[in-house]
């Protein structure tokens, strides 16, 4: 008999090859080992993005992810993400930098034990970073989550500015410079192996003349955590509780699933991954700056998760390595190559234009994203295909479900 | 009559919508293992009193206790953790959902697995997620749904969406079953069928079965008891016999002419 996991995967993932996911995650993994080899191909060589950029693309890859949680399984449109990623960031800065120089507090962080302020192992703040924010998604999921849809994503809007901007303004909390204001936390710390250099692992990524190497090992690993997590929560109990929600809110109430703690988990979950990416990211560019922080990246972590399908990991990952790639390395190359060929066009001037454009064609021609959740696809396509001028009318149905019993 | 006579004890449940009294200080009690039936015109409160018991709409004033415990202002999810299973009047399954992750949602009070030992899938939340699905697919096939379980629900043909519902609700493994207008949309083969089958089912599961109901004849044939509301308001109660003799009764379902 096929266990019930294998069962529930079937129905939300579609069939796979077995060997695809492992190959998929070898061949990630040594990326940075052939990306020469790659580079000095003809025609695609170009846009062959390098190691250093591939740590940025999977550290928001990382980020859709977790947005996935949210906005993919439980159906909570959330548009103020980057909050999220503001604190995981800033955790980073208060623990592993010197901005509390008052203090001199070290705990096997890969900087000189002389240096003033919080020095905690990168490692130690990475899970420090995810809690805080997991907390901080219960804080700001509490009061918002009773609320459905746009008033919802409203809200949440608002926290994705409030955060941001206490953040920015953070640098006299009655006399006390918690953030450093506009100028940001800068240096925090590397990632490293203090205690292993002996054996030849960098003791400081950011020194290690493999920096970037070392760099997109781990986070490949932390986005291979992220998505294990990710499954294995889907074809759970609570994430069966949150695919109900998002159909019926109401009918799931009456089933016995607890919509409160429910949402506020899948916000929480979705928070930690986000926080821990922030503050991976912050270590790698070696600062936590507010003008990192707008709403534009909650946007565009969102513009990920539809462009590869909400609710499907797989599909999450490529959406979301397709556009950090645009964004990253990709527009700039094929601008290039556009002047290249003698036509002033640059599109890394009217990047956001593109992607909006992406996602309108994605709309019209694959709603459901690249790799469909099985099935939001069904959805999807029922609604092309049975209801096309009553989308209106059914999104009001949705919003106000309640009325319609009686 | 000694409490525990009564499964649920309604006293003086009254709700306001603005202006509009919905149901206005109803008294109710469903005994025990019996088949109650709610009756009345559209717009009566039926589906409002039910909403009311089930923690969907909190009373204006008024208690409501279930099983000895007082139910009143508690949210819909810890009633049906207590107890009460129910269906909806327009049929709500999770329709993207297979018919056994349906039931599987039903069950969700009465599993315990986390978030920390699903993601490390420890042998207790694997037992309970095998045992979980074993007793899912028991409980289809029970409801006659045994080769639909891994169809889409809202794929289904309608009188299996509606048992899909019911069984759904006796996921949640309820002591009180609420049907909201179970037969709606069926004809009278099926309507036959359903009645039988909520009929075994009250026997098998020792439940006790509330029904909202238009159909008369659905209401007299299943009903040990009936209660007829109109205009938020109690106007009988009662055996079927009785309440087919009422003269209110027929007033109010057939129209003035038919006491004649």
């Amino acid at each position: 008999m096929t266990s019930l996991s294998d069962r529930a995967r079937g129905i939300a993932g579609g069939r796979r090859e077995s060997w695809l996911v492992p190959a998929l995650i070898v061949l990630g993994l040594l990326y940075p080992w052939y990306e020469d080899t790659l580079q000095i191909l003809p025609l695609i060589g170009d846009f062959v993005p390098a190691t250093e950029s591939m740590v940025v693309m999977l550290a928001l890859t990382m980020m859709a992810v977790g947005l996935n949680i949210v906005v993919g399984y439980a159906g909570l449109l959330d548009l103020g993400y980057v909050a999220f990623y503001a604190v995981g960031a800033y955790t980073a800065g208060w623990f592993a930098s010197q901005q509390f120089e008052q203090v001199t507090f070290h705990f096997f962080s890969s900087v000189p034990n002389d240096q003033p302020g919080i020095h905690i192992s990168m490692w130690v703040v990475l899970v420090l970073a995810g809690l805080l924010t997991l907390f901080a998604g219960v804080l700001i999921g509490l009061p918002t989550l009773r609320l459905r849809g746009d008033y919802l994503a409203i809200v949440t809007l608002g926290f994705g500015e409030i955060v941001p901007q206490v953040v920015r303004n953070g640098d006299n909390f009655g006399g006390f410079d918690l953030t450093h204001g506009a100028f940001g936390i800068a240096p925090i710390d590397a990632v490293g192996f203090p205690a292993l250099g002996a054996l030849g692992f960098p003791e400081n990524f950011q020194t290690s003349p493999n920096r970037a190497l070392w760099y997109y090992v781990i986070a490949f690993g932390l986005l291979l955590i992220t998505v294990f997590c990710s499954v294995r929560l889907r074809d759970s109990r609570l994430g069966r509780a949150w695919i109900a929600i998002r159909e019926d809110e109401t009918a799931a109430a009456a089933m016995g699933v607890p919509l409160m703690r429910t949402k506020t988990w899948s916000y929480a979950i979705g928070a930690f991954f986000g926080g821990v990416a922030g503050a991976y990211y912050a270590s790698f560019r070696a600062g936590a700056f507010p003008a990192d922080f707008y709403f534009n990246i909650s946007v565009f972590l969102l513009c990920m998760v539809i462009l590869g399908g909400m609710g499907s990991v797989w599909g999450v990952i490529l959406g979301g390595m397709i556009l950090s790639y645009l964004d990253r390395e990709g527009l700039a190359t094929i601008g290039s190559k556009i002047q290249d060929a003698g036509v002033d066009f640059e599109p890394t001037q009217y990047q956001f234009g593109i992607y909006g454009v992406i996602i309108v064609t994605m709309m019209l021609f694959r709603p459901a994203g690249l790799i469909p959740e099985r099935r939001h696809k069904i959805e999807m396509e029922e609604a092309v295909h049975d209801t096309p001028f009553y989308d209106v009318q059914t999104d009001g149905a949705l919003t106000d479900r309640d009325q319609n019993d009686e | 009559m000694a409490e525990s006579d009564n499964l649920v004890v309604a006293t003086k449940v009254r709700k306001e919508f603005g202006g509009l009294v919905a149901t206005d200080d109803i008294d109710f009690t469903i005994p025990r293992g019996s088949i109650v039936s709610l009756i009345g015109p559209n717009g009566a409160g039926k589906t409002t009193f039910f909403n009311q018991l089930t923690g969907v709409y909190q009373p204006t004033s008024g208690s409501i206790v279930f099983d000895s415990e007082e139910i009143t202002n508690l949210p819909p999810h810890t009633i049906t953790k207590l107890g009460i299973g129910r269906t909806f009047q327009s049929i709500r399954l999770f329709s993207q959902m297979s018919a056994l992750e349906n039931v599987l949602v039903g069950m969700h009070c009465r599993l315990h697995s986390g978030i920390l030992g699903s993601i490390v899938r420890t042998r207790k939340v694997k037992r309970e997620e095998a045992e979980a699905s074993e007793r899912a697919r028991e409980l289809l096939t029970y409801c006659g749904l045994s080769r639909r379980q891994e169809e889409r629900a809202g794929a289904l043909p309608y009188g299996d969406q509606r048992r899909l519902e019911v069984a759904r609700a006796l996921a949640t493994e309820p002591k009180l079953l609420l049907l909201d207008e179970p037969t709606a949309g069926m004809n009278p083969q099926e309507t036959a069928d359903f009645i039988a089958f909520v009929l075994r089912v009250r026997d098998d599961k020792e439940l006790t079965v509330l029904v909202i109901e238009h159909d008369m004849k659905v209401v007299m044939g299943v009903s040990e008891r009936i209660t007829v509301l109109e205009y938020g308001e109690k106007i009988a109660e009662g055996t079927p016999e009785e309440i087919r003799a009422d003269p209110r009764v027929i007033e109010a379902y057939l129209g003035k002419g038919a006491t004649a």
